[in-house]
């Protein structure tokens, strides 16, 4: 029974070192969307998010167009989930979400939300609460900065 | 267990291998390498060298497989329906099936070939044949769709298809029941075949960007099977060679009475001299035809079906240099020609010997008119002698299709003696002989009609595979066995099961496709007539007795999923637009007593499933496709009330206001 233990440790040994060779060798021809989730979790900024926006300036004052092109992409592609009031749908309400939040984080969720999802704190409490993960809707950066546009017009900058 | 116990256990286990081992046909063991497992084993979450795409046989479908693994990755519905994807069930996929005899939901998918540039596969499409009702496929290979089918007139059976040109300029359809041309003249006795049944040859145009069919012309023969065919490639690029069977002209028990002759032939066709003609003005419009031709347009994701009545003819018999004949021996099955398109090998099936032509012999001879004394049904004859460039002696029994490596050989297969045999092309000289369990019919190399062939892989499709695989009953699967071919002698590697009956398959590097695999349907580009914006435009429209649905699906919810108002007699059309937008996201759909199947809607896409209720009460609908942790609880209900009931139309989600 001793040596089938033994035996066993070492075969998990074996396998955990191959293991690591083949997400070496597989990175190489895996996708975008893998390749993100394989990177360190520690270096996670939880302000920030994780994706390709670094910082957001805003401005002051809201572009009125800009908001209006993001009402109409959020209409198709979020509104399913999503309510404009504080109300639960499947996801939460957008009411205050652009006061909660720093807009890079907002666009790095909403244009790479799986590796947020998986290493973000709040993300992962509201996971628990959902069920559902958030869907990555294909967003360009410009429809993810328009959605932004739109967030800050429904809680109020004018 | 015990230590002893275990050994004794394992020496009778191993006894009775050895001598159920000892039934089987010899060779079975010596065949398989002692690393087979590592060369074909891809650990979990890494991607094989190459896609195989292989036709379905009387499956109607094509099959998608990594090599070296031999796993399926996909079933391609072409010309049979497919419940599973909703092929020929939904409104949209339907007209793909129609044809000039109305919707067929069946084909025998025989034979598959890449669109080819420069003579090399160029990863846009995939082409088939079907074989009982004649058509022609079109498979998109960034979606691993059918995009096109068009029906062939004029043919009774295409089996001589889909093979392409070096540039896929045309795609071939030749006829494998010669028949008389359609139209009322048509009605006549089958004993008249010499003088009324007749060949056709199409040459089906494919547009070099849209891939679209148009069929440009066709040559009409006299009355002969066209089995096989390959278009010459380098110094050949240019002609044509259709292997012919049944030059008996025999209309009844064809296994003998097609059988007598020596030699049929191979019928080499100049089409570049046939396009010339057919520019000029040459052929005859005939207009007594009707052939279907049903294309998929990406952006309304709907298929159009229209009906054409005329296509171009032009008769060999009129013109002096399209058409010789080449004597082969004995019923002619596959007709290939060597990478630097030098060789025409033709495989007489019931001959003992492989016939090797040279093309530049046939040019000599055609040149010196090195003709037979007399003519076969007005063909000019070329001495066999002549065109020959040699035989390969003594290769095995059965001789059917030849496929080519990177480094000067061929390779054929054998259904009698159910073999692999692997010769010089240049030499003629046999180099090695691989058996086959059992009965090999067509056999693939990477590339293997390609001008410069991958080779690596072979693979051969087996007819036979008793006593391969766990018994399931009287019908076993067809398989496809696995050769490397890199060395001197080819190695088994392994043996995996196929659906259907593989005739002929293709298989291209991963590289060449990956990279540009669709991953969805951009919702903004959806140009569907019953399209869902948003979920804040979905709606419930009544039209006299048509209701239509206007739906959406995201995870976990469909909306509307409370309708009310429907009544007997009508006919509901579930429009469903799927709102996702991520990889690998389809949602189902499907409805209590549907006489449908399932609709499986891509994200972006707009699929619709015809409902007619049969009976009053509550019917549920649900996703198909488990999507989310909360995919059970993504349903929804219908209504449905007697005629002329006062139920008005109503629908919600949730708690959203009811709206009237």
């Amino acid at each position: 029974m001793k040596k089938i233990i033994t035996l066993g440790i070492i075969s998990i040994f074996l396998y955990a070192c191959s293991s690591n060779t083949n997400n070496d060798q597989q990175s190489k021809r895996s996708f975008p969307e893998e390749k993100a989730k394989t990177a360190k979790t520690s270096a996670y900024d939880p302000t920030r998010g994780e994706g390709k926006f670094e910082t957001i300036d805003v401005g002051d004052k809201l572009d009125v167009a800009m908001a209006k092109e993001g009402k109409t992409i959020a209409d198709v592609k979020c509104a399913s989930c999503h309510k404009y009031t504080e109300e639960r749908l499947v996801g939460p309400g957008w009411a205050g979400v652009s006061k909660k939040h720093k807009p890079e984080w907002l666009m790095n969720f909403i244009t790479n939300p799986d590796p947020m999802i998986d290493k973000d704190p709040e993300l992962q409490a509201q996971l628990e609460l959902c069920l559902v993960r958030m869907p990555n809707q294909n967003l360009s950066d410009d429809d993810a900065r328009a959605i932004l546009e739109f967030m800050r017009q429904n809680d109020g900058v004018k | 267990m015990k230590l002893k116990q275990y050994l004794v256990l394992s020496l009778a286990v191993a006894t009775m291998a050895t001598s159920f081992q000892a039934c089987r046909p010899k060779g079975a063991s010596s065949a398989v390498t002692g690393d087979a497992a590592q060369r074909t084993y891809i650990p979990p979450g890494q991607y094989d060298e190459f896609y195989n795409f292989a036709s379905g046989g009387f499956s109607g479908q094509m099959s998608v497989y990594g090599l070296p693994s031999g796993r399926l990755f996909r079933v391609i519905p072409v010309f049979s329906v497919d419940p599973e994807k909703g092929w020929g069930f939904s409104e949209e996929t339907k007209p793909m099936l129609q044809t000039s005899h109305g919707f067929v939901p069946w084909d025998d998918l025989h034979h598959i070939e890449s669109s080819f540039t420069d003579g090399m596969p160029d990863g846009k499409w995939m082409f088939a044949n079907s074989n009982n009702t004649p058509r022609l496929a079109r498979i998109n290979l960034q979606t691993f769709r059918t995009d096109e089918i068009i029906e062939i007139p004029n043919t009774g059976g295409n089996h001589c298809s889909p093979f392409t040109t070096e540039n896929s300029e045309y795609v071939i359809a030749a006829t494998r029941f010669s028949v008389p041309p359609d139209g009322p003249d048509s009605d006549v006795p089958i004993d008249s075949y010499k003088e009324n049944f007749k060949g056709h040859i199409s040459f089906v145009s494919v547009d070099k960007e849209s891939g679209e069919f148009d069929i440009a012309f066709q040559l009409k023969t006299p009355g002969l099977n066209f089995d096989l065919s390959s278009a010459g490639k380098g110094i050949s690029n240019g002609w044509l060679f259709l292997s012919c069977y049944n030059s008996e002209q025999a209309h009844s028990l064809l296994e003998v009475n097609a059988s007598k002759n020596d030699k049929d032939f191979i019928l080499a066709i100049n089409w570049k001299k046939a396009e010339e003609y057919f520019k000029a003005g040459r052929g005859t419009k005939q207009t007594n035809v009707r052939y279907a031709h049903n294309r998929w347009d990406e952006h309304t994701h709907s298929a159009k079906h229209e009906m054409k009545t005329e296509v171009t003819v032009l008769d060999i018999a009129d013109f002096e240099d399209l058409a010789y004949l080449l004597p082969c021996p004995k019923s002619p099955h596959g007709s290939d020609v060597s990478p630097t398109g030098e060789y025409i090998v033709a495989s007489g099936k019931l001959a003992a010997l492989i016939p090797v032509f040279s093309f530049e012999k046939l040019q000599n001879a055609i040149n010196n008119k090195d003709f037979e004394r007399e003519p076969y049904v007005g063909i000019p004859v070329v001495k066999y002698e002549s065109a020959l460039h040699g035989e390969v002696e003594k290769p095995g029994l059965g001789p059917l299709h030849t496929e080519f490596d990177d480094k000067g050989n061929a390779y054929t297969s054998f259904f009698v003696s159910s073999e692999i045999v692997k010769w010089d092309i240049k030499t003629l000289e046999v180099l090695d002989r691989q058996p086959t369990f059992y009965s090999v019919g067509h056999l693939m190399v990477a590339g293997g009609n390609a001008k410069n062939p991958y080779g690596k892989y072979l693979v051969a499709y087996n007819k036979i595979t008793k006593d391969r695989f766990l018994p399931t009953g009287p019908e076993l699967c067809h398989a496809a066995q696995l050769f490397d071919i890199s060395g001197d002698k080819m190695e088994l590697l392994l043996d995996f099961p196929t659906i259907g009956e593989p005739h002929y398959a293709q298989a291209l590097p991963a590289d060449l496709l990956m990279e540009k695999s669709l991953q969805i349907y951009d919702i903004n580009a959806n140009k569907h007539p019953y399209k869902t914006n948003g979920e804040a435009e979905a709606k419930v429209v009544r039209e006299g007795n048509i209701v239509r649905v206007y739906m959406t699906t995201i995870r976990s919810h469909i909306t509307p999923d409370v309708i009310e108002g429907i009544q007997m007699g009508d006919e509901v059309y579930f429009h469903v637009t799927n709102l996702e937008q991520d990889w690998d996201m389809p949602h189902g759909f499907a409805i209590k007593g549907a006489n449908n199947s399932e609709l499986l809607v891509m994200p972006g896409e707009t699929t619709t499933l015809k409902w007619v209720p049969d009976r009053v009460g509550i019917f549920p609908f649900y996703c198909t496709d488990f999507c989310s942790a909360l995919h059970q609880e993504m349903s929804g209900y219908v209504r449905v009330s007697p005629k002329g009931s006062s139920t008005p139309i109503k629908y919600y989600t949730g708690e959203s206001t009811p709206t009237t």
